[in-house]
């Protein structure tokens, strides 16, 4: 090898000028904010009548009555925020995102909502439990930082709590699919069967099958995802101040 | 004659991998590569992007070294662009895939249907004709691959035949199943519909292989040019006054066709499906035909004429 050679000039740094990632404007910033809140909003009004449903009950029973409508309202909401990725306002990715928040609907409308039979499950109350801690803090964290305002215990909390929700949650949803199909095969739910004019056929119930195992490779790369953004967000805590 | 040294970094941790010295100025990347390949001979030159700056676009294997902003000492940047398979290796292989897996489902092979059928043929002649238009298709695209189509790149990455051939081969099989049920319900509007769509079809299949034709001439062999392709004497090539990618809007046509000759929601889905990716590439050609050559004609669209 020889010497080190000069290389060219335009090997040196700063050369590239880095891509100027265009945040939102000061419209679509209001715009969030008020979203963001209402969603926490919402979110507080679920949690707080699944504890006085509760407390009312004297049980963990069939609390899903109580919360029913906001639940559907506020988690059907989060649709907006596919929108807002694909408008640009949001800088996730639109796939990702799509495909987290209709996973979220798919349970609550086309399991929880269309399987009468499975709503006084105790399993629903195990994941709605841990989508409200979950959505709480996660709409209060955005709040706060397009406010620039993050309090390090809502950054904290956001990169923590899912260590034991996100199971949680993950065993509600799979313990409640699990209770529906029983149902669906028996009554054909959603189902289309031969012959058709459309030459066309749905299994309802294989494909809730297929759900179910498709969460075996999903679940794992979500939650480590989750615990290398904690590693690199929380890593460096001492970078941050306490408070702002 | 002035000889060049020519340096070869790693283009993310900036180690030297290779020094070259007398290199003739007029050597092409392409023998800079092959150079390259004898000291790491785990990096054949299909692998190998080398650019001028770590973060920037391929130099193309004919680009002469003289002839870039380079001194006499040259600095390039490598990156592996990972496993490579060619071209031909992908399309034979994923267009093999559905002619094949199409005729196990046509002549009803053990385990697809319930026992009773097996090896039994379709009552409906609309069957027939279904999988004589789909394997002409096929063998169409077979041997257009072979003596027809002019790669401008010799490689592709190689997880992208696994990506490609799920995708061919798992919706031949889903229409597949469909068409040839024993279940299977013939189109509404009898033979007018089929009549129709096969004459849809067949339109759309002269139509594709012509604009295939078409640009296959605007290239010489074993060249890699780039010129606007114009309408030419065949009139199926006259679309090119409307579009960029006829060879698209003519795929979309015969699958349109399929669909109506079936009547079969999996093929709707399979033609929206390619439809959505056809679109995708046909604007990435268009963008690049209206950046390269200053007059490309206006009035053209990416697929769809006046539409898309």
């Amino acid at each position: 090898m020889s010497a080190a050679a000069q290389g060219t000039s335009k090997a040196a740094h700063g050369d590239v000028a880095p891509k100027k990632k265009k945040g939102p404007g000061a419209l679509a910033t209001a715009y969030l904010v008020i979203y963001n809140v209402v969603m926490t909003a919402g979110w507080l009004v679920i949690a707080v009548g699944l504890v006085r449903a509760y407390l009312a009950r004297g049980s963990y029973h069939g609390l899903y009555y109580s919360i029913e409508k906001p639940l559907k309202f506020f988690q059907t909401g989060a649709l907006l925020e596919v929108l807002h990725c694909a408008v640009g306002i949001v800088p996730s990715s639109v796939v990702l995102t799509g495909f987290q928040v209709m996973s979220r609907v798919f349970l609550t409308w086309a399991v929880t909502h269309s399987v009468r039979e499975v709503q006084s499950e105790d399993s629903v109350l195990l994941f709605v439990t841990a989508w409200t801690v979950t959505e709480i803090i996660r709409y209060s964290f955005y709040t706060f930082s397009l406010l620039n305002h993050l309090p390090y215990l809502i950054k904290w909390a956001r990169y923590t709590f899912f260590i034991v929700l996100y199971p949680m949650g993950v065993s509600g949803e799979l313990l409640t699919i699990y209770a529906a199909l029983p149902y669906v095969q028996k009554t054909g739910l959603y189902s289309v069967t031969l012959p058709n004019k459309y030459n066309f056929s749905f299994d309802y119930y294989t494909f809730l099958i297929l759900v179910m195992i498709s969460y075996i490779p999903l679940f794992p790369q979500l939650y480590f995802h989750m615990m290398r953004q904690r590693k690199k967000v929380l890593g460096h805590a001492d970078d941050y101040s306490k408070v702002e | 004659m002035k000889h060049y040294e020519v340096e070869i970094l790693d283009a993310k941790t900036k180690d030297k991998l290779c020094f070259l010295d007398k290199v003739e100025p007029n050597a092409t990347i392409g023998e800079i590569k092959s150079m390259f390949h004898r000291s790491h001979p785990q990096w054949y030159p299909a692998r190998q992007s080398i650019r001028l700056d770590p973060k920037g676009k391929s130099l193309k294997d004919e680009d002469v070294l003289q002839h870039l902003p380079v001194g006499t000492t040259a600095t390039f940047y490598f990156r592996d662009l990972g496993a490579q398979i060619s071209w031909v290796t992908v399309f034979l292989t994923e267009y093999t895939g559905p002619l094949v897996i199409y005729l196990l489902f046509y002549f009803r092979v053990p385990f697809i249907y319930a026992p009773k059928y097996d090896f039994t043929t379709s009552k409906h002649w609309v069957v027939h004709l279904a999988c004589m238009c789909h394997s002409f298709h096929y063998v169409k695209r077979l041997l257009e691959t072979l003596f027809v189509h002019r790669f401008s790149h010799g490689t592709m990455p190689l997880r992208n035949i696994f990506k490609n051939c799920t995708y061919y081969w798992g919706f031949a099989a889903w229409m597949a199943y469909y068409i040839n049920h024993p279940l299977y319900t013939p189109p509404i509007y009898g033979e007018q519909q089929i009549r129709l769509a096969l004459i849809i079809f067949l339109f759309c299949q002269i139509g594709n292989f012509s604009i295939h034709i078409a640009l296959r001439n605007l290239r010489p062999p074993g060249s890699k040019t780039r010129k606007i392709p114009y309408p030419t004497k065949n009139p199926f090539t006259w679309i090119f006054l409307l579009v960029s990618c006829p060879n698209y809007t003519y795929e979309l046509g015969s699958w349109l066709g399929f669909t109506l000759m079936t009547q079969c929601l999996p093929v709707a889905f399979f033609t929206l499906v390619g439809f959505m990716q056809m679109t995708v590439w046909a604007k990435g050609k268009h963008r690049s035909y209206l950046k390269e050559f200053r007059d490309y004609p206006p009035l053209r669209s990416p697929i769809l004429p006046f539409v898309l």
